[in-house]
């Protein structure tokens, strides 16, 4: 019963801008689904917001709308496009809520769009509590209990039958307030009785208490003639309570028996049943009691998921691309098992090695946050790594994550009884330090039963923490290391650095204990992922290394480039490196061999089918240098690109040339030439360009002579940064004080493996009052190609990551472009780029200030290159493999003339706003952290506005960030700072014409009524983030107000736009409670006059309703003919 | 490179040696019991389920290789043993528990295959010698360690004394060993779970050839009175017993050696018996028919293994321990061979689709149909479990049969 013959057309949804939760992963699955989709030879229309992605590729689709996510765009798009079916299962959460809403709106049986993939009912019984409770117990399992009290006594009822802990949740409360876990009768009393007391309706849900029991999911599917496998099992090391993205997991599983584990697959078999998927995956996540076996079902997502990615990568299933098959009427059997080529799909993969997740967090990026790991899920990205057993994978992982102090160490004395008792105070909260303390805790001693007490992770993984520990330990006091040491060190994931460093040799000792490691012919093996334990051949070459006896590389014909990939998602370094790295792979697979290297499971780049050969690997020197080595042998290796990745790759160019390895493109001098402050300088003053004022210093005494010749305010930061990180602005010397210390206490502390030395910080002029410019552009030696002029919407200060901008610049002259050009032609010229670079740029008072370059794929080459019609990414990678510019122009990858700096008539114009993850993050007392931009990236992701002028295009930017948009009346509250206030009138004038209410606050409202515009009082009120929790907030009472301050009128819905443009740093907590409201509330705030200026425009643009939607194949047709006719 | 040739070899008196018959060497570290043992040595490729794989009775004469890495971390406990006793000649991990981590648990598998006299070798490139198995096909191998290691005087053996050893061994092929591990006694099972202390619904007549504990009890649970009975029983000591309906078991060895327990089949089918075989059951189904059994180059052992029922056309995910299996024609309906269609006609009932190798027969004409994996599960997959239904059912209207006649 093949393929169905009534679908032709099929629209895919993808997940939108990357958030926490939902990232990359989807860009995966949805690829995949547009690959399949179109070797079907069915019409895909696909719909995503995210320009930053594979599956927006212009060949991925027959008609691609980088659109907002949102039912009237998706109607609008349907009516135009008219596709047969909708396949919504592969967009994540994003998708599956669109496909609801355009059920519900009727659009889909208003055009006669089928829903493929799963049915609206489907969805509907994995998605309610309540109906997917009634399907578990049909499947003759449990959930966890629980019941409604109204009083104490009924609250006691209900803990004699449940026993303890219980979660106590407070209904009708606004995030989780009042929630909390009791593990006795008083602290019951106590979380109940104020829970009663918070909820408006004096009720709350006492559920039974299941944190610390085991935690595990599956990956199951099933097709229409009802054939079910389970792709995966995965283990949680992290026990329930730990949300599993924050989790470290293994697959398969370890601590279960068969007769377990075919439980749990009998009840995922009857549960996907029950719900009524039957043509895709679902995942569904199992809790089972430590001591008695006792299973409880938690969730089940009835689409394709984060952890569906990850299991396709731990085991070579293609879950995403086997789901769109069967939606397409396909059954299991029907499809081939891609890795041996051989057998059908409609099997169960068996591995033979070891699969371990790590996730990457970014707390450092959110001060105040609360860093407590929980059920919401608080981290990044992720790493992946596959070894020869559980040790060894697990190192892979911790050194994947590429973050310091995030790798076991042994430095320094053995912890004391003293620490050891902190340790183990510590560890029963779960951080991302968790592992770390783990490791320390039994180094100085504490006992397996000990760690087990405290965090409930299993006794057989804290035995192979401890294993570890002793064979570091043998390490570090060997009189000798010898080979069956040293090979007992790999086998427990200990990598050259960290041996190098138990040996008191220092990072330089890395090198030595590989020469070592080498006489000894201690090498890694290479693995296959063949999906069946080595039963049957595998013709993918997707590779893991492991130290074995065997290797299983195969010889080469064709010369081959390494491309480095970027590593874990994480604030700074996102999915835009691994869209640059594929389409490396893509357009060099055409004349060499490509081999990928990454250890990030979300990716398109690490799916096996995307390169000629693929490396699961950790980024490190060492692991890539091993690779390099192995592949030399197998063929000739033309080199390795380093800087399609960000920074991770870049970052071992050096290392990597002084052992020999060939860097193709900018090599890392030219890097260096770029990075280095001083190097950089001589370039510009060659070029005869201008850059801020800066110093550098080592020391307290240092940074306040620098930033007193430069004079305030002035952007402190470390060097050698990506995504700004540890930037500040810094106003005075107090401020400076406070910045230098806390640098020189993190430098001290700074003692584990990472392979980087501590560096100076940089102090530059802080430029007020700016208009800040990114420049993508190629350069071979001689012609530069501008990729995109990028102005940004607010002004400089804001990271470029995290400002909005748009391409083509809307207020940049003629004059300033051609600056522009020449400035980035010099600069690239000067550094020696071959390949990509990246200038950031500032006019203040029109003088031209070069900020930053990066020799190598930024940020926005994805964006750049989906609002300019071309790949600049793909003519990246064939110049760096040195050819010209010109070659590009004629093969079609570049226009024929003119490039993405020009301004055409007629074209397009693309917004880039960023999304921010602030709601995920709260202080300890449940606050979310400060939503205020400034120079340190914050954004997880981006979406694209694109229609025929700014306003529109920026209108649906904020669609597409934003659920809802922008609201087109209502009230607006103002409150500016007083530099901003002679800007104001003009605005609220507008807004008042508009249809809009003003309220603000008395400074605010004073100046409007001098204008004679109308505002209500609001009352002022003074927040301190760290100030007494039981009365955070003082409110001062206005004459003439509404006796009410914003906070209270934003939790009560009265307000539906927000313009707050902060005072400086210093007293920034002011607005504080407003953004965080706000936050909590998902009403758009605006901090900035300059964005509050497009805002208003775009209003009017969602007024008039009259958006435009535009193909980018369409685009990049008038585009190429635009060019033409000029 | 990283490769060990076997000439190169070197090991010590505290490693333990693996030797295959082609030459092929493994050193590893000693793992269970010390000394040596000998078999032939095949893979299993489930990653749960060793306690169970180890107490199948299958495995008997067997050196087994597990390919997944982790071995041992549940320990063992008393319900999941499949039989009395550990029936594997020797066993091969790459990475046994240093722990024991399970609720169930009551020791650790160390001490169980020490206390069973298992010898075993651990730490060795498991995948390796697995990759080489598939290519070359199973083979005999031996496992020495400890004073084994040593010859008379002292010192360290050569390779090629031992591998003279190894080349020595039986071939399974030609070998017969449903004897050497059927019950020596006959026992009863009772119906259980929802059945349990009620009058049974069918009484079945089980020929032990190396039976799983957990085939009677699925039996059981569906009503079943299980009557397990040795190989060596007669088939007018079967009647006796006046059964509903005669299984036989699993077991180890070449089916082609097996003519006396194909000759009371036979009698069983004759008398009209509802049969259902699993396994070696199902090879000997194969042979009363008039089918020929062959020996698979590498085997199926492992519990992920698709088989598509053809009467359904639908998928099972199911457990597999063969290292035979029957020569039939898929695909059409066939007149039994032997006796010229005494038996009337049968066809496949189901295929592996990995290999499309024979994992099912079904007659038409007479009650009786056999598949060559394993529904009982343990370890493995549940999806299979509805040919004991099947069987219940064939009891069943055979029973009505009989009383409408």
């Amino acid at each position: 019963m093949p393929k169905r013959t009534d679908i032709k057309s099929v629209m895919v949804i993808g997940s939108g801008p990357i958030v926490i939760g939902q990232a990359a992963e989807f860009d995966y699955s949805g690829t995949q689904a547009c690959r399949v989709l179109r070797e079907e030879g069915i019409r895909v229309i696909l719909v995503n917001s995210n320009p930053a992605t594979i599956m927006t590729d212009p060949e991925m689709a027959d008609a691609t709308y980088i659109e907002p996510i949102a039912t009237p765009i998706l109607e609008q798009i349907i009516a135009k496009e008219r596709p047969d079916a909708l396949l919504p299962t592969l967009g994540g959460q994003t998708a599956l809520n669109a496909a609801m809403a355009l059920g519900e709106a009727g659009v889909l049986k208003k055009y006669g769009v089928e829903l493929i993939g799963a049915s609206l009912e489907a969805i509907d019984r994995g998605e309610d509590r309540e109906l997917f409770k009634k399907v578990v117990e049909e499947a003759g399992a449990e959930s966890a209990r629980s019941d409604i009290a109204h009083s104490i006594e009924e609250v006691d009822r209900i803990a004699e039958k449940f026993g303890y802990p219980l979660v106590v949740r407070p209904s009708f409360t606004m995030g989780g307030l009042g929630s909390g876990i009791a593990h006795d009768e008083e602290e019951l009393h106590r979380i109940a009785g104020a829970g009663i007391h918070y909820s408006p309706t004096d009720e709350v849900l006492i559920e039974e208490g299941i944190e610390g029991w085991k935690e595990y999911e599956l990956e199951l599917m099933r097709d229409k003639k009802d054939n079910v496998v389970v792709v995966c099992p995965i283990e949680n090391v992290d026990p329930v309570g730990v949300h599993t993205g924050d989790s470290i997991t293994v697959a398969p599983v370890f601590t279960l028996t068969d007769r377990e584990y075919q439980k749990l697959r009998d009840i995922g078999i009857a549960i996907i049943r029950g719900v009524g998927v039957d043509t895709g995956g679902c995942n569904i996540q199992f809790a089972i009691h430590p001591d008695t076996g006792r299973i409880i079902v938690i969730e089940m997502n009835p689409r394709v998921s984060r952890s569906s990615a990850l299991a396709s990568k731990a085991t070579g299933f293609p879950i995403a691309k086997i789901a769109t098959k069967l939606a397409l009427g396909y059954t299991l059997d029907e499809i081939q098992n891609d890795i041996t080529q051989s057998t059908p799909a409609s099997f169960e993969p068996t591995i033979d090695y070891v699969v371990t997740k790590v996730p990457r967090f970014a707390f450092e990026k959110f001060p105040g946050a609360d860093p407590t790991l929980t059920t919401s899920m608080k981290s990044v990205g992720e790493a992946m790594a596959l070894a020869g057993n559980f040790q060894e994978s697990l190192g892979k992982a911790m050194r994947s994550i590429d973050k310091r102090h995030m790798g076991f160490n042994w430095d320094g004395e053995t912890p004391s009884a003293e620490e050891v008792e902190q340790l183990l105070e510590a560890i029963k909260v779960p951080t991302e330090h968790r592992y770390l303390q783990i490791q320390r805790a039994l180094w100085g001693g504490a006992t397996e039963e000990q760690i087990f007490a405290a965090t409930k992770i299993d006794p057989w993984f804290i035995r192979q923490f401890e294993l570890i520990n002793e064979t570091a330990l043998e390490i570090k006091n060997a009189e000798k290391l010898t080979r069956r040491l040293l090979k007992k060190a790999k086998l427990a994931g200990l990598s050259d650095l960290q041996i190098a460093h138990l040996r008191r040799l220092g990072d330089e000792g890395e090198n030595t204990i590989r020469e070592l490691r080498w006489t000894y012919d201690l090498r890694p093996v290479f693995k296959t992922v063949d999906t069946c334990a080595a039963e049957f051949d595998a013709v993918t070459p997707y590779y893991y290394s492991c130290y074995a006896d065997e290797t299983e590389l195969r010889p080469r014909d064709r010369e081959a480039v390494i491309i480095l990939g970027s590593g874990p998602n994480r604030i700074g370094q996102g999915i835009e490196f691994d869209y640059t790295c594929v389409h490396a792979v893509q357009e060099l697979g055409k004349d060499y061999d490509t081999i990928m290297v990454n250890c990030n499971p979300e990716t398109v780049s690490t799916d096996y089918d995307m390169s000629d050969r693929l490396y699961f690997e950790p980024l490190t020197f060492e692991d890539v240098l091993e690779i390099y080595e192995a592949e030399k042998k197998m063929g000739p290796v033309k080199g390795v690109i380093v800087q399609l990745g960000g920074q991770t790759p870049l970052s071992l160019a050096a290392r990597l040339k002084a052992a020999g390895v060939p860097i193709l493109g900018t090599t890392p001098e030219s890097i260096d030439l770029a990075e280095n402050r001083e190097l950089f300088g001589e370039v510009l003053k060659k070029a005869d360009m201008n850059a801020p004022r800066y110093g550098t210093a080592l020391s307290l005494e240092e940074a306040r002579e620098a930033a007193h010749g430069i004079g305030y305010p002035v952007l402190v930061r470390p060097s050698y940064v990506l995504g700004g990180r540890g930037m500040e602005i810094v106003y005075d010397d107090a401020q400076l004080r406070k910045y230098v210390d806390r640098a020189l206490r993190q430098a001290r502390a700074d003692t584990v493996v990472s392979g980087r030395l501590p560096s100076p910080l940089l102090i530059d002029k802080f430029l007020q009052d700016a208009v800040e410019i990114d420049v993508d552009a190629l350069f071979d030696g001689e012609e530069l190609y501008i990729g995109g002029i990028m102005e940004h919407v607010e002004e400089a200060g804001v990271h470029s990551g995290d400002a909005a901008c748009t391409l083509p610049p809307s207020t940049l002259s003629d004059d300033q472009i051609r600056r522009l050009r020449e400035g980035t032609y010099a600069i690239a010229k000067g550094c020696g780029v071959q390949g990509l670079i990246n200038v950031q740029y500032a006019f203040m008072a029109n003088t031209l200030y070069v900020i930053e370059a990066n020799p190598r794929a930024s940020r926005t080459v994805p964006f750049a290159s989906k609002a300019t019609g071309v790949a600049l990414a793909k003519a990246a990678a064939r110049i760096m493999a040195g050819e010209t510019i010109q070659q590009q122009r004629d093969n079609g990858l570049l226009l024929p003339h003119g490039d993405g700096g020009d301004i055409r008539r007629g074209q397009q114009v693309a917004i880039k706003e960023s999304v921010l993850p602030f709601k995920r993050f709260r202080t300890p007392l449940g606050k979310t952290v400060d939503v205020l931009l400034g120079p340190e990236m914050r954004s997880t992701g981006e979406v694209m506005g694109f229609d025929r002028d700014f306003p529109h295009a920026f209108a649906k930017s904020q669609l597409a960030a934003y659920d809802g948009g922008l609201p087109t009346s209502g009230n607006v509250f103002i409150s500016v700072n007083d530099t901003d206030k002679r800007q104001l009138p003009l605005f609220a004038a507008r807004l008042v014409e508009l249809g809009f209410n003003i309220w603000a606050t008395e400074g605010t409202a004073s100046v409007l009524r001098r204008y004679g515009i109308d505002s209500k009082i609001v009352d002022k009120i003074s927040v301190r983030m760290d100030s007494d929790p039981e009365d955070p907030v003082t409110t001062y009472h206005a004459e003439g107000s509404v006796g009410k301050n914003v906070v209270q009128l934003i939790e009560e819905g009265q307000i539906d736009l927000i313009l707050n443009t902060p005072n400086s740093r210093g007293s920034r907590s002011d607005g504080y409670a407003i953004r965080s409201a706000a936050i909590a509330a998902d009403l758009p705030q605006f901090t900035t006059m300059t964005e509050f200026s497009a805002v208003l425009m775009a209003i009017e643009a969602v007024k008039n309703n009259d958006y435009q939607i535009m193909s980018i194949q369409d685009h990049s047709k008038q585009l190429f003919e635009l060019e033409s006719r000029e | 490179m990283n490769q060990y040739d076997s000439e190169a070899v070197t090991f010590a008196p505290q490693d333990a040696v693996l030797v295959l018959e082609d030459g092929q060497v493994y050193v590893g570290e000693p793992y269970g019991a010390i000394g040596t043992t000998s078999g032939e040595i095949v893979f299993a490729t489930g990653m749960t389920g060793y306690q169970e794989t180890l107490t199948d009775p299958s495995y008997d004469r067997q050196i087994v290789v597990q390919t997944f890495p982790h071995i041992g971390d549940t320990g063992i406990n008393e319900e999941d043993p499949e039989s009395s006793r550990i029936w594997v000649a020797g066993y091969v991990v790459r990475d046994p528990s240093p722990n024991v981590s399970n609720w169930r648990a009551t020791g650790s598998l160390d001490d169980d295959l020490e206390s069973n006299r298992i010898v075993g070798i651990s730490h060795i490139d498991t995948r390796k010698l697995v990759r080489h198995l598939r290519s070359a096909g199973v083979m005999r191998a031996a496992i020495f360690s400890g004073d084994a290691l040593l010859d008379e005087s002292g010192k360290l053996r050569t390779v090629e004394s031992m591998l003279d050893e190894v080349k020595a061994i039986p071939q399974m092929k030609g070998m017969s060993l449903y004897d050497e591990v059927s019950t020596g006694k006959a026992y009863t099972i009772e119906p259980c779970g929802g059945f349990e202390g009620k009058e049974p619904l069918f009484t079945v007549a089980a020929v032990d050839l190396g039976i799983k504990a957990m085939t009677p009890h699925r039996m059981a649970e569906r009503g079943c009175r299980v009557h397990v009975v040795p190989s060596t029983i007669t088939f007018d000591e079967l009647e006796a017993l006046n059964p509903d309906g005669v299984f036989f078991s699993n077991g180890p060895g070449d089916p082609e050696q097996a003519d006396p327990e194909v000759n009371l089949l036979r009698q069983v089918l004759d008398a009209g018996y509802p049969f259902f075989g699993i396994c070696f059951g199902n090879q000997l189904l194969g042979r009363a028919l008039g089918f020929g059994t062959y020996k698979l180059k590498f085997g199926h052992r492992g519990i992920n293994q698709p088989v598509k029922d053809m009467t359904t056309g639908k998928i099972e995910i199911t457990a597999h321990n063969h290292g035979f299996a029957v020569d039939a024609p898929i695909g059409e309906t066939v007149e039994a061979p032997f006796e010229n269609g005494k038996y009337g006609k049968v066809f496949v009932s189901h295929i592996d689709l990995n290999d499309n190798v024979v994992e099912g027969l079904q007659c038409v004409d007479i009650p009786a149909f056999s598949v060559q994996y394993h529904p009982e599960a343990a370890a493995g997959p549940h999806d299979a479990a509805y040919l004991f239904d099947r069987f219940v059912d064939l009891m069943r209207s055979a029973k009505e049969g009989n009383r409408n006649a």
